[in-house]
Formats: structure tokens, sequence, C-alpha cells
């Protein structure tokens, strides 16, 4: 039997080695090719996309070039991340002009949403939507999050964040119902009559922490009980008036009925 | 045998050293007259009892000190938070300490309960006239015990020293700066320097476990000791006078039927307490300065002074640099004084009008006193009204309105509904009276229609029930007060003049469209009318019967419920 040259091990492995390099190299720079490529391809596909889908749909009002109109505001420079907010939300597109736009069924698919998203964006530079790292709330800080939520966001929202009244009819919304990236965009773009909330004021950690926060409060038990809508004394008051006051006075009614 | 023989020998050793035989056989056998809506009063009393116990319940753990704490517990959202230490014995009371939160929820729901009843019993007894002499002492008790109830509240809910609870004392704090003058020195005073200061709680701690209980404890057993004094009103009916009461002795039968009243309260309050949510600190967090919440309201009898404090305009003055804020002192102040006012005086009001001095224990029915009924509403629509804008913020996001327009409402409809309400209250009151009369002119309509011989159809009218009759005719009409003379017949002009013809204006006004009970001589003919028209009527009647057994329409209660005997005293 032929005995193997002393070399053979060494140079298999070292051969391997160049092979694993190279079929790396090959296909780590053939993906981000692809990827760079795709990108460039698929992001003006995107935005051209986008354009016909913003022609069909917001162009009536906003304008062929997102420059506004005289019942709809500029687009140039509001970013990716309002633009998703406000069709994710199905706020946008409008059913009527009113004090304020209320949420409805969300009529674009994601796909359309992003490309509508794009082709915004692609106008001037303004805030985008946030990655998926960037609303990864898990890390942050719930105790933080609900100081800060005590301090910039309970006066309108309400301290479960259940919403509340603005003046004419406009109206601070429900948060229990918004996703991560919808409570993060809003900060991002302040909408309707929400202040901006810029990365400068609250930054992303911050963000994070208030997402946190929203997301415990409606995911925590309900100690005390049916919380009657998380609204406060107004609606204790009329539970104690319509169930507390009924019963007594149906009690009342029982035991003082005579006996017959 | 012998556990009878062993309670008769107490009975006898107590008998011969306090001679409390004859007093207590004689109150035992009291006897109290039978209605649910007589039951108010007892909601009020035994809720206040369950708020007192489970008040005592509370005080074993809560700290009532304004020192800052950091929080390290159970509720994990607010661990490392800087804190008051009544705010953090709060949180541990409803996390920490055993049946802490049942505990709480039972005390804020039963004080809810215990000004509601209040507020009830306070409506029967003014709709049904029980204020009037010799109650009008009683009465006056009654509001001063409302009044008390409204500060206890305040003093309870602004302990916690929550959001919420800092919010409201803020307010508290606003009102007293609005007194001219010396508003700043109260303020001062009674936060030992700046709000919030750190001596607000503790202060108040002290008046809500003791002083101010001790005036309502003190108040309700004057309450009831004049009701046992002066014996219960009741409702007209047949057998019941101004001189009787008619009813159920207070042993065995109220005994019984006030104890197990007593569970069921406890029951209910318990019950809601274990399944509604009230005052979630926790969610609020503790009471910082520069932090506030939309739907920021007080307990809800605290809620119509806030709806005025809504509705009212920005106006201010400014006289010698100094700032009169209109916009806080008359609704949180001036509404507040001359209401309360009118409610302490209004028996004695009434009475001036009215011109009656007589004992009254016999109730009205709202219809035979259609001002006073419609005063009456009147008020509640106003309060309604008031009520009503202190949720606007509420009320605008949960119904998709604009809170401008609901605040313009209140401001408007705040001057215009109170006296439509008054005048559809009053009118419907006289239409009922004048239903009243004729009932008692021509009988109950049977619903049976009969055709005569020549031809005509008639309704077939039946006789009263003896109760209803009786109580149809409680109703005593009055004569206004008489226009005063200017000039007597010796020529001398009445210095009183101008104020009499004052009051006897109002007493025109107050009975003005009463329609009176009809005459002994009108009833004489209506009964001989009435009874041939059912004579005459019988066979239809039967006929109808047949057809259609008891427990069909023509199945009177009243016609049974008046043969029915009352036990009588």
């Amino acid at each position: 039997m032929r005995r193997r040259h002393r070399a053979a091990a060494p140079i298999l492995v070292l051969l391997t080695l160049a092979l694993i390099g190279v079929l790396y190299a090959a296909v780590g720079s053939a993906a981000s090719a692809q990827a760079s490529n795709e990108g460039a391809t698929t992001n003006a596909e995107l935005i051209k996309q986008g354009q016909q889908l913003f022609a069909e749909g917001c162009s009536s009002c906003h304008g062929l070039g997102a420059q506004g109109g005289p019942e709809a505001p500029t687009l140039v420079g509001v970013g990716s991340a309002a633009v998703d907010f406000q069709i994710s939300t199905g706020r946008m597109p409008l059913a009527a002009p009113n004090a304020q736009a209320p949420q409805k069924k969300v009529i674009y698919t994601d796909e359309e949403t992003a490309a509508i998203a794009a082709f915004v964006a692609s106008l001037a530079p303004g805030p985008q939507i946030p990655t998926d790292e960037e609303i990864n709330y898990e890390d942050a800080d719930l105790v933080e999050g609900g100081e800060l939520f005590r301090t910039n966001c309970s006066q309108c929202h309400n301290f479960t964040g259940a919403g509340g009244a603005l003046s004419n009819g406009a109206y601070a919304p429900d948060l229990r119902d918004a996703t991560p990236r919808q409570i993060y965009e809003a900060m991002l773009t302040g909408p309707e009559n929400m202040p901006v909330f810029s990365n400068e004021t609250l930054t992303p950690e911050n963000k994070q922490a208030i997402i946190k926060y929203i997301q415990n409060m409606d995911e925590q038990a309900s100690y005390g009980g049916w919380a009657i809508g998380s609204l406060g004394p107004v609606n204790e008051g009329a539970f104690i008036w319509i169930i507390g006051i009924g019963l007594l006075i149906g009690a009342a009614v029982w035991i003082g009925a005579r006996v017959r | 045998m012998s556990v009878m023989n062993k309670l008769g020998h107490q009975a006898e050793f107590l008998d011969d050293r306090l001679t409390v035989a004859n007093w207590g056989k004689r109150n035992l056998r009291k006897v109290f007259p039978e209605h649910w809506t007589f039951m108010f009063g007892e909601m009020a009393l035994y809720s206040f009892i369950i708020v007192l116990l489970s008040g005592i319940y509370l005080t074993l753990w809560f700290k009532p000190s304004m020192t800052e704490v950091v929080y390290n517990g159970t509720y994990t959202p607010l661990n490392g938070i800087e804190m008051s230490e009544a705010y953090k014995s709060t949180l541990d009371i409803s996390f920490d300490v055993r049946g802490g939160l049942l505990m709480r929820q039972v005390h804020h729901w039963g004080a809810m309960l215990f000004i509601a009843s209040m507020t009830i019993h306070m409506m029967r007894v003014f709709f049904t006239g029980a204020f009037r002499k010799p109650r009008e002492i009683n009465w006056t008790i009654g509001v001063l015990l409302l009044t008390m109830g409204f500060v206890e509240g305040f003093a309870g809910y602004s302990l916690p020293d929550d959001l919420l609870s800092g919010t409201g004392l803020r307010i508290a704090e606003g009102i007293m700066l609005s007194i001219p003058v010396v508003g700043t020195y109260i303020s001062f005073f009674a936060f030992g320097g700046e709000f919030p200061g750190d001596e607000f709680i503790s202060r108040l701690y002290g008046i809500h476990i003791l002083l101010i209980p001790g005036i309502i404890l003190g108040l309700i057993t004057a309450h009831m000791l004049i009701v046992w004094y002066q014996k219960h009103t009741q409702y007209p009916g047949k057998g019941k006078t101004n001189d009787n009461v008619v009813g159920y002795p207070f042993m065995p039968v109220y005994m019984a039927k006030a104890g197990g009243f007593f569970f069921i309260v406890f029951g209910i309050t318990v019950f809601l307490s274990g399944v509604a949510t009230i005052n979630p600190i926790w969610a609020y967090g503790p009471y910082v300065p520069d932090q506030i919440t939309a739907g920021s309201q007080p307990d809800w009898y605290m809620g119509w002074l806030e709806g005025a404090l809504r509705a009212m305009p920005n106006w201010e003055t400014t006289l010698w640099g100094h700032t009169i804020s209109w916009n806080v002192l008359i609704p949180g102040a001036v509404v507040l004084g001359v209401i309360i006012n009118l409610m302490l005086i209004y028996p004695w009001l009434e009475a001036k009008v009215t011109g009656d001095k007589r004992e009254h224990h016999l109730l009205d029915r709202p219809r035979n006193a259609p001002t006073r009924t419609g005063i009456g509403v009147m008020s509640l629509t106003f309060y309604m009204m008031l009520l009503i804008g202190g949720g606007n913020d509420i009320i605008a996001s949960q119904f998709n309105l604009s809170i401008n327009a609901i605040t313009w409402a209140i401001r408007i409809g705040i001057f215009i509904l109170p006296p439509i309400s008054f005048v559809i209250t009053k009118r419907i009151c006289l239409s009922l009276q004048r239903r009243d009369r004729d009932k008692l002119l021509h009988g109950r309509e049977t619903g049976s229609i009969m055709r005569l011989p020549e031809g005509a159809f008639v309704e077939v009218h039946a006789p009263l029930s003896d109760n209803e009759k009786a109580v149809i005719l409680s109703k005593t009409d009055i004569t206004p007060l008489p226009w005063p003379e200017k000039v007597d017949e010796n020529g001398v002009k009445d210095p009183q003049y101008k104020k009499d013809h004052r009051w006897a204006r109002l007493s025109h006004w107050f009975f003005s469209d009463n329609v009176p009970k009809p005459t002994a001589a009108e009833l004489a003919e209506a009964e001989a009318h009435i009874r041939h028209s059912a004579a005459e009527g019988a066979p239809v009647i039967a006929h109808r019967e047949q057809l259609e057994p008891e427990g069909g329409v023509l199945h009177d209660p009243s016609a049974v419920e008046a043969e029915k005997e009352p036990v009588t005293k």
C-alpha cells in the first residue's frame, strides 16, 4: 500500500481553508453586490411605483409633486416616517376634511405604503421609518419610560394612554392599539396636533422606554378589577350611579315591598 | 324555659337599677311607615359605617407624610422613583398588604355610595315636602351632612398624593388664592408656605380621619334622634292621617329589615370593590407639579364645581395692581356658597312664601306642590348641566364632539334649560292634578265601552278604591298670602306694605294655577254619578272578567291593595 506524502494533510487543510476563503469571498461579495444592485434598481423602481400610487391616491390634495395645496400641507421633507405613520394607521388617504384625520381601515398594502414612503422620502430628506433595531424596546428602561410618559404624554393621551380631548373637536388618540413603530413615528414626526419629539428632545432610548411603558400598561393585569375604560373619575361616577345606586335601590324595593 | 327565666332575671336586674323597661318597650315597639324610598337614608348610614370600618383598616398602614422616599416594591414600573411616603404607603396598601387593595376600593366606592345615597335621600325629602314644619332643622342637618360629605371625600382622595390628588389640591389652592385680599394668606396658612409644601398631607389626615368624621357622626346622631323623636313621615293612603303613623313596629320588623339591609349594602359595596377598579393610583404615578394627565377630574360629587370652573369665561379685573380672578372666584367659591346657603334656608323660605305654619306628617305628592317640584327639577337641571360640563373632555373624546361646543352648550344651557324644565315640570304636575280631580269626579275609566239602548256609546266608570281616594284627597289647598292693604281703615299707611306686597306676590306665584280639590258637595254628587255608571256597566264588566280572568289587563292591583288592612299603631 502506497504511503501518502508527508505534506498531504497540511496541504489538504490549506487547500480546504483556501477554498472556504474563496467561496466565502465569492458568495459574500456576490450577496452584497446583489444586495446593492437590487437596492439600486428596487429603490428606483419603488420610488417610481410610489410616484404612481401617489399620483392616484394622494395628489388630488397634496399635488402631483407633493408640494401641497389649499387643503393639504406640502409633503416635501416630511420623510418616510410620516408617510408610514399616516398610511399604516389608516389616517391617510383622508375621507373628508375634518377637525382631525380619524383612524380608518388601512387601504394600502405594506409594499404600497413602503413605495409611497420611498417616493416622498426621495423628494427631500426627512425622518426615516425607524428600523426594527430602533424600535426594539426589549432592553429599555420601563421606569424611565413611565416618568417620560407622565411628563410628556399623559397630559393629552391620559394616564393609561386611553386618549383625551383637544380643542375644537381634535383629540389625542388611544395609544393602546398603536404598534411600537407607529408610536415611534408619531413621536418623530408629530402628526396632527402632536408636537415633534425629535431625537434631540427624546433620544431613541427615551422613545423605546416610552414604548415599553405603553406596551406594559396594555399588558399588565388590571389589578383592581374592571378598569371601566381607564378614563378616570368620570366613568367611576357613572358606574357608581348606574350600577351601585341601581343595585341598592333594587335591594331597597325588594326589602320595602309589602308582604302580600 | 330556663333560658327565658334567665333572660327575665337579666331584664329585671337592669330594670331594677335603670328603670328601662317602660322606655325600652315604648321604643322597641315604635312604629315606622313602610316604603322603599324611606330606605335611602339607611343606605347612606350603612355606607358611612362601611367607609368608617374600611377606613380604620387603612389607617393601620397609611403614612400621612410628605417625606421623600424612594420606592422599591412590588409594583416594578415605579421602582426607584422618588415619591412621598403617603404615596408609597398607598402603593404598599394596594400591592403588599393583604386585602389592602380591596379595602381601599371598599373605602372609595363606599364613600361614593355614601354621598350618592345622601343625594337621592335629599331628593326624596325635597320632592315629598318632608322638610316642612316640624322637620326644618333636620333638613338643615342633612344639608350640612351632605356638605361635610363633599369635604370629607375631597380630603380622602387628596391623601394618597398621587397625580390626581395633587391636581385636585392645586385647584383647591387656586380657589383659595382667588379670594380677594386674604387669598394668599389663606393658601400660605393652609399649605405652610408655597404649594405643595411638605405639611399639607399630615394636616389633611387629621381632618380626614378625626375632625370631619367626628362632625359627621355627631350630625348623624342628631339627625336620627330627631327622626326618632319626631316620628317618620308617611305617604298618604287609607287610614293615614297627619296624626298617626301607620306601619310596622321597630322590633322585630324593622330591626330585621334594617339589619338585613345593612348586610345587603355591605355585600353590594364589597362586590363592586371586588370587580371594579377605583382610583388606580399606581397608574397615575406620584404627584409631581409639572405632570398632568388628561381626564383629571374630581370624584363625581365635586364634578359640578369642576363643571362650573370649566364653563366660566376667563374674566379678570385688575384693581390697584391686584388681580381679581372672577373666573375662579365665582365658580369655585361663590356658586358653592350661594347654593349651599339656599339649600340650608329653603324650608323657611318656602314656609314664608306659603304662609303655611301647620305641622306636616303626611307627605306631599310632588304633583300637589307644582312650584316646589318645578324648583327641584330646575335645580337638578342646573346641577346636571354643571356635572356634564365637569366631564366635558371625556364626553368630547368618547362621543366625537368638540369640547368647545360642549362648553358653549353648558354656558348657554345653564341659563336657558333650568327655566324651561321648571315650566315643563309645573305643567306636568298641574295636568296630573287635573287628572286626579277628574278621577274623583268621574271615577276610574274601566276601558269597557257600553252601548246604550238608544245607540250611544259610553265608557263604564268604576268607583275609585278607598286607598286611591285617600291618596288623592290628601292634597291640601292653601290660599296664598293675602294682598296687604296700603292704608288701613283708620287711614294709617302700612310701613310694611312694600315688603308684604312682595311676599304676597311670591306666594301667589307659588300657588298659581293650582287645581283645587273638589268640594264636599261636588264629591257627593260625583259619588252618586259614578255609582250609577258602575251599576249600569256592571254586566259589561262581568262579561269581560269572564273573557279575561284575573291576570289580564282588567286586573286592578290598586283594588286588591285596598282590601288589605294596614297595621295601625
